[in-house]
């Protein structure tokens, strides 16, 4: 029994908001990944700056899963605050790594788990003069209990240390004796390696590890994005931080210091959208990111982005709502808002990417999409994806990919049209010519307004020419069908009359329940969606599927209400996975609700 | 409907430096009330532009909502413009300049669009100092929602049902000037004469470039009573100075009396000269200016004129540092880092 923990178990780290625990954590993660095993950190904290529980969960895999799994093995518990509950969380036979500085309360004590006492603060009191060395190297102290306790091999997170210090050499020293009080700990007083513990694997090749938004921060400088707006907004703030520190690299002419980029931080959403609105008007490829309260105020925006056909790209980064919600948290939540986000007869083009390598590239494709199409289109990730570390593959860039502007008249095109008409569908696919300011001195000027024009960009309240105008919006919302990422389909042909339907984060969880599902003998067909409109494959997969389930972060089953209402499909045969507690969703969770609602017919043994 | 300008030319009618003559400036046919001050606030920018020789392509013309926003479809029909939502002109404004700092912005709004809905975007834009010309063409009225008090109605003053405003006013030139604004001007859009050098100037202007003028809503509030209205403020206003706008350097000969004369030498070398009428008060100096509008405005008057300048003003681009080419000319090779690059930050990723 005991040989099943190696590279399979959950890690959870308690620790007080602000403390310094962060990088220490982040080091433990590290070097795992280093050893080759798959290995997925998740960020549990507060909306706070300081003072408050955080918790960092730390899931090792030799199998490859990458989403959340229920049932902590470990827990490093340094934040009395949440002892209690912390306790609580550890599976029974499990483990509860603690600070034995001063003797633990009767309350904390359970049967079923075994306690790892360790003097952190004495320790370092005793090493260290400094109040805040003696503070932060409590954490280095832990990671090297943890060395020791789970076999992590120290010269990789010696490897980190030189990496992270690097320049700033003097510091390494005072952190391997950190590490080393934490071992030597653990040496003199407990056995050692665990049951559950680690070894070295080759499974990760050349794969990297990054947070999904600085991940589409980089998709946005390779797409050539030359302006962004924003206003902070937890969890999206680092998608344009991103975008700053690679920008700053790149875009600076080493001379003159001057940038290639502009980037305004607004006063608000309403501003950074119009912002972003102006720069795409006039040319300049440009983005904004935010979360869903921005969302919420940038509706009458997207709306004149929409009805004036004005490319525009933005990365919503979905937290837990409804209002302020749980900021900290994540959630798939915004979906119908950002489908029809504005008033009207208005819809968007929304991307569903699940990686950073994804993020890289669907945020990458947004803006040759979104110039194409000339329409907003909407990045749709979440907390867990923006802002946790991911493993994934290594980003790829083609350097014969050249960027797709879309229907632009130049000066010499104007000159060899009788008269251009802004609005006029003269390819058949809804999809009209603009012009960007100051191209040509007579030719190709019009009047951009959110009001009812005519093909000629006229002011108009006739209905005719209204209703031609929004007609000719829905053929070229037909056209994005098969411009917009094309969906994941899992099985070529069908093998069963049950399909599984999922996009984003949800996609780890998923695949893993996908496969204890087949071990089970349950086959079951499965899509990932990738973008919205909908394609025919997707409306096939759930045609051809008498049952489909629709896995998804929310409460309201958003995603399915979108497949009813663009798809027309039977409400009656998409069976909702839902999971909206905040937490990422998990294989088990998915499992409990699909289970529960298969007939015992669907097994094929 | 939709309505286009019968075009008859003038034979004999003056060209300028670029050969055009002054209707080529012109708009659509305007759709505002008979008399609306709006209008001949849109005539004094067509002659402004006339007569700074501007390549009417070379101009972007920005605006919210309201009868005032709806203008720019009136003046520069070779331009494009963008009649954006109500009271976020200046966020689209700052994008469209950060794209491309080679052409003008000239943006118009309201009171309504810059007092009341967007007055924190008139805020920033002002912090940010945007190199553009912003009119705010003001009745003291909600012209298009039929009339209602705007934020810049005078306390106590009459609405044409007869109520009396008791609310305080907010204003916009002393605001400005408050916040740091680069160039703040006020004017009368029945006094053309001071309107057009002060349009030339302000577009001439590297930085932020307010005008705020008083433009009489004829059909709502130009009634007894109203602090708005075009008796009002013909019987009411008081010019700091009279004006003259030389573009670059050109010989000026000033036929003002010296001891009153002041002028303003701008960054390219174009030259503001003022008749100064109004006594203790500095153009160049912030404090001296709010003070200059604030007493006028204590003794119920309306100083016009250009209020506030600062010739040393240092543009958005100037301060973030953008490079000199407009970023919407940028290419590929000066925008992507490439393959290799990526294979590096891929390397500092594991
Ligand atoms: C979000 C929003 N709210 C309200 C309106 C209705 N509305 C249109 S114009 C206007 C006021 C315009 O006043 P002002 O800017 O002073 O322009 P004026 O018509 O007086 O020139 C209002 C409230 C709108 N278009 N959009
Ligand atoms: S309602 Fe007033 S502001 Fe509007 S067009 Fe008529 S006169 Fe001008
Ligand atoms: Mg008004």
């Amino acid at each position: 029994m005991s040989n099943t923990k190696v590279n399979d178990f959950v890690v959870r780290f308690a620790n007080v908001n602000g403390t310094g625990s962060a990088s220490a954590n982040f080091l433990f993660t590290k070097a795992i990944f280093r050893m080759g095993i798959p290995v997925t950190p998740k960020n549990i904290f507060p909306s706070n700056i300081q003072g408050l529980p955080t918790w960092y969960e730390v899931r090792v895999s030799e199998k490859g899963y990458l989403g959340r799994r229920e049932g902590i093995d470990m827990m490093v518990a340094v934040n009395p605050q949440s002892m209690l509950n912390d306790v609580k969380a550890v599976k029974s036979g499990g483990y509860f790594l603690y600070d034995s500085s001063k003797k633990l309360h009767d309350q904390y004590i359970r049967e079923d788990i075994h306690y790892i006492g360790i003097p952190l603060m004495t320790l370092c009191n005793e090493a260290y003069t400094d109040a805040r060395q003696r503070q932060l190297f409590k954490n280095i102290v832990y990671v090297g209990a943890l060395i020791a306790l789970l076999d992590i091999e120290f010269k990789e997170v010696e490897g980190l240390l030189a990496d992270q210090f690097q320049g700033k050499e003097k510091l390494i020293p005072s952190n391997i004796k950190a590490l080393q009080l934490g071992i030597d700990y653990i040496h003199k007083n407990f056995k050692y390696p665990l049951d559950i513990r680690v070894e070295r694997r080759n499974l990760l090749k050349d794969a990297i590890m990054m947070e999904g938004n600085a991940a589409c921060g980089l998709g946005a400088v390779y797409a050539g994005a030359t302006f962004a707006a924003w206003y902070p907004i937890t969890p999206s703030t680092s998608v344009v931080e991103g975008f700053a520190e690679y920008a700053a690299e790149f875009r600076t002419d080493k001379i003159t210091g001057k940038k290639n980029v502009a980037i305004v931080q607004a006063e608000d959403e309403l501003a950074a959208i119009g912002m972003v609105i102006g720069a795409n008007w006039n040319g300049a490829r440009s983005f904004t990111a935010t979360s869903g309260p921005g969302l919420s105020l940038m509706n009458e925006f997207l709306g004149l982005a929409y009805f004036a056909e004005i490319p525009t790209v933005l990365v919503d980064v979905q937290r837990t709502g409804p209002s302020t919600g749980m900021p900290t948290r994540t959630q798939q939540s915004d979906i119908l808002e950002a489908a029809y986000a504005s008033h009207g007869d208005t819809k968007h083009v929304l991307v569903f990417p699940s990686t950073p390598k994804e993020c890289f590239e669907l945020v990458a494709d947004s803006f040759d999409l979104a110039e194409q199409l000339q329409t907003p289109v909407i990045v749709m990730i979440d907390l867990d994806l923006g802002m946790n570390d991911h493993v994934t593959p290594p980003l790829v860039w083609d350097d014969k990919r050249e960027y797709k502007r879309g229907k632009v008249l130049s000066a010499a095109d104007l000159e060899k049209i009788e008269k251009f008409g802004r609005y006029l569908d003269v390819d058949n696919d809804g999809i009209t010519y603009r012009t960007i300011p100051g191209t040509h001195a007579s030719k190709g000027s019009f009047f951009t307004r959110g009001t009812s024009r005519d093909e000629y960009a006229a002011y108009t309240e006739d209905s005719a020419a209204y209703q031609r105008n929004m007609d000719r919006l829905i053929k070229k919302w037909n056209t994005a069908k098969d411009m917009v990422p094309a969906p994941q389909v899992y099985n070529q042909k069908n093998n069963s009359e049950n399909g599984i339907l999922f996009f984003g984060t949800s996609q780890y969880a998923a695949e893993e329940a996908m496969d204890i599902l087949k071990q089970e003998g349950i086959a079951m067909d499965a899509i990932r969606l990738r973008g919205f409109p909908f394609n025919k494959t997707v409306e096939d997969f759930v045609k051809s599927h008498k049952k489909v389930f629709v896995i998804e972060q929310n409460r309201d089953a958003q995603m399915k209400s979108l497949l009813m209402i663009e798809l027309q499909a039977d409400p009656n045969k998409l069976i909702s996975v839902l999971n909206y507690d905040g937490m990422p969703i998990t294989a088990d969770n998915i499992l409990k609700q699909i289970t529960k609602n298969l007939s015992p017919s669907s097994k094929l043994n | 409907m939709s309505y286009v300008k019968p075009k008859f030319r003038h034979p004999e009618l003056p060209k300028n430096k670029l050969g055009y003559t002054v209707d080529y400036y012109e708009g659509a046919l305007s759709t505002l009330c008979a008399g609306c001050g709006h209008d001949s606030i849109s005539s004094a920018i067509i002659q402004g532009c006339y007569e700074m020789n501007i390549e009417p392509h070379r101009l972007a013309k920005l605006s919210g909502i309201g009868c005032s926003s709806k203008t720019p479809a009136y003046f520069l029909s070779n331009s494009h413009g963008f009649n954006s939502v109500h009271g976020r002109m200046p966020s689209v404004a700052t994008g469209a300049n950060m794209a491309n700092r080679d052409l003008i912005y000239f943006g118009v709004s309201g009171d309504g669009d810059t007092a009341s809905i967007g007055m924190g975007q008139f805020v920033h834009v002002i912090r940010r100092n945007l190199n553009m010309t912003y009119i705010v063409m003001n009745n003291g009225c909600y012209g298009l929602t039929k009339g209602q008090d705007s934020a810049t109605a005078d306390e106590g003053s009459k609405n044409k049902t007869g109520q009396v405003n008791l609310f305080e006013s907010i204003d916009l030139a002393s605001l400005a000037i408050e916040l740091g604004a680069t160039f703040v001007a006020q004017s009368f859009s029945g006094d053309k004469t001071q309107l057009v050098p002060l349009i030339k100037a302000a577009m001439k202007h590297p930085g932020f470039a307010f005008i705020n003028v008083i433009s009489p809503c004829v059909t709502f509030n130009n009634n007894l009573g109203s602090t708005k209205s075009y008796d009002y403020v013909r019987e009411h206003v008081e010019a700091t100075a009279t004006m003259d706008f030389v573009p670059q350097m050109q010989e000026i000969s000033v036929s003002y009396d010296k001891g009153s004369q002041k002028q303003v030498k701008m960054h390219d070398g174009s030259l503001i000269t003022l008749n100064k009428l109004a006594e203790e008060w500095d153009p160049l100096n912030r404090q001296s200016a709010m003070n200059a509008v604030l007493n006028a405005k204590s003794k119920g008057e309306i100083l016009t004129g250009l209020l506030y300048v600062n010739p040393d003003s240092k543009d958005l681009h100037h301060l973030i540092q953008t490079s000199d080419k407009p970023l919407n000319s940028l290419v590929k090779s000066e925008l992507c880092p490439g393959a290799d690059a990526l294979k590096e930050i891929n390397a500092g990723l594991r």
